[in-house]
């Protein structure tokens, strides 16, 4: 079991919960557990099956974009975090 | 969705985007949530990262400073409400570009900045099916 922190626009979809535990061997399988745990989280996360570029996951202080995206390994007891990209433009 | 902010604390975000102007900026807004309504006890300006070139039109966020500040709103019992940010010379009107990076339950004040002067502030919040942004209250204390 790994746990992840749910930012604070997406605590309205946890229970308010900030930190959630989550399963799976991979950030693919963590986020599919979450979304089944939550599923109106899933628009906010996912574009179809595409993980929204503006959806940040985070191992640790290490960006899984930098290490094998959604099929990087995690190990029981990871911390796992979602941070948004905050963006805007007229 | 209701957002209160002092005038002390508007004139400080204001200033700041007058400051960057003809660019883009932005910040965070964190306090207290009660019901319906955020009430505004910080303003944390954040620096535009977005392509220095793009900047007139686009604001960026770095991620870390996303982590900083929710971490310490978190570890002293208050909410990261929302964010703001500038339209140069543009109405204080969330774009495409807003709606399709928005957050829900997230406050987004946006402040139109006209010739270097500030003109207008709007408080939005995104609908939940992520279609539209609805327009919130935008009080002063």
């Amino acid at each position: 079991m790994a746990t992840i922190k749910i930012p604070t626009p997406l605590r309205a979809y946890t229970g308010g919960n900030a930190e959630v535990n989550v399963a799976g061997a991979t950030v693919s399988a963590i986020l599919g557990d979450l979304t089944t745990q939550f599923p109106e989280l899933r628009p906010h996360l996912f574009n179809g099956e595409e993980l929204r570029n503006f959806v940040n996951i985070f191992i640790g202080d290490e960006d899984v974009r930098y290490r094998n995206g959604l099929d990087t390994e995690v190990e029981p007891g990871d911390k796992l975090r979602i941070i948004p990209s905050i963006a805007g433009g007229r | 969705m209701e957002l209160v902010i002092s005038t002390d604390l508007h004139d400080h975000l204001a200033r700041h985007l007058e400051n960057t102007f003809p660019n883009e900026g932005g910040g965070f807004l964190v306090g207290n949530i009660v019901g319906d309504t955020r009430h505004v006890t910080e303003v944390h300006l954040v620096e535009n990262t977005f392509a220095s070139e793009e900047q007139f039109h686009r604001y960026l966020a770095e991620v870390g400073e996303f982590q900083r500040i929710e971490d310490e709103a978190d570890a002293r019992g208050l909410s990261l409400l929302g964010y703001f940010h500038s339209h140069p010379d543009h109405p204080a009107v969330p774009s495409e570009f807003d709606r399709t990076h928005a957050w829900p339950y997230f406050a987004y004040l946006i402040v139109s900045v006209r010739s270097g002067q500030r003109a207008e502030s709007r408080i939005w919040e995104l609908a939940a099916n992520r279609e539209a942004f609805i327009e919130g209250q935008l009080s002063f204390s």
